[in-house]
């Protein structure tokens, strides 16, 4: 199942190390309202377990973690 | 998770300075609220005319730390000051001088970085970082 089409908001932190993916993230998702759902493409290998525990702790719904070649791409959903 | 963490800041060389940023980061994106505290070298490295500057590698990083430091920043990794921008923007993040510090580096608090939210002495340190974990890098 793909859920793009309902993305609101695109975080590009490709190329950026750890923290910044989960950190543009958490910044981005400010903005956004409950249910929104936030796509992220990050580079960093940490990145995929950053996620999950992001997303335990904050409760902001990890619905996707794919990876495409060197490039992760997670989808979110705000709590 | 509102456990709160503490962070002694002690030495100012970059590679320090950065793992303690990312530390912070981190902590700041689950909602942990941190208070740093910032004491000797690390405060020298936190004035406001020098903050950007070269604040060197600590020892164990050799040439090819040193190399490797250099191809990150090359690659856009941001500097540790930036990475602290962002974790305050993002959650609790309280910075202090140590007063001692300030009195041994001849420093008042406007030659600090806006970085910095105050300066006080270890025994407010130690009733800010209450019973919550303490980390001295």
């Amino acid at each position: 199942m793909t859920v793009t089409t309902n993305v609101t908001k695109t975080v590009d932190a490709r190329g950026l190390s750890c923290p910044l993916p989960i950190v543009k993230t958490a910044l981005a998702i400010k903005e956004l309202g409950s249910g929104d759902m936030i796509e992220v493409l990050a580079t960093d290998p940490g990145s995929t377990k950053d996620f999950v525990a992001w997303s335990k702790t904050t409760g902001h719904e990890l619905v996707e973690s794919t990876v495409d070649g060197k490039v992760f791409r997670y989808i979110l959903r705000k709590k | 998770m509102e456990q709160n963490l503490a962070l002694v800041l002690f030495s100012g060389t970059d590679d320090k300075l950065n793992a303690a940023a990312v530390m912070t980061a981190g902590a700041a994106a689950i909602g942990r609220p941190v208070h740093i505290f910032l004491q000797y070298w690390a405060l020298d490295s936190f004035r406001a005319d020098r903050i950007a500057d070269d604040h060197g590698l600590a020892p164990e990083a050799g040439d090819a730390g040193r190399r490797a430091v250099d191809a990150l920043a090359a690659a856009g990794q941001a500097p540790w000051h930036e990475t602290l921008r962002q974790a305050k923007e993002l959650g609790e993040v309280d910075i202090q001088a140590c007063s001692l510090s300030m009195d041994l580096l001849q420093i008042t608090e406007s030659d600090l970085d806006p970085l910095v939210d105050g300066v006080e002495g270890v025994t407010s340190f130690w009733l800010a970082a209450s019973d919550g974990q303490v980390v001295f890098i």
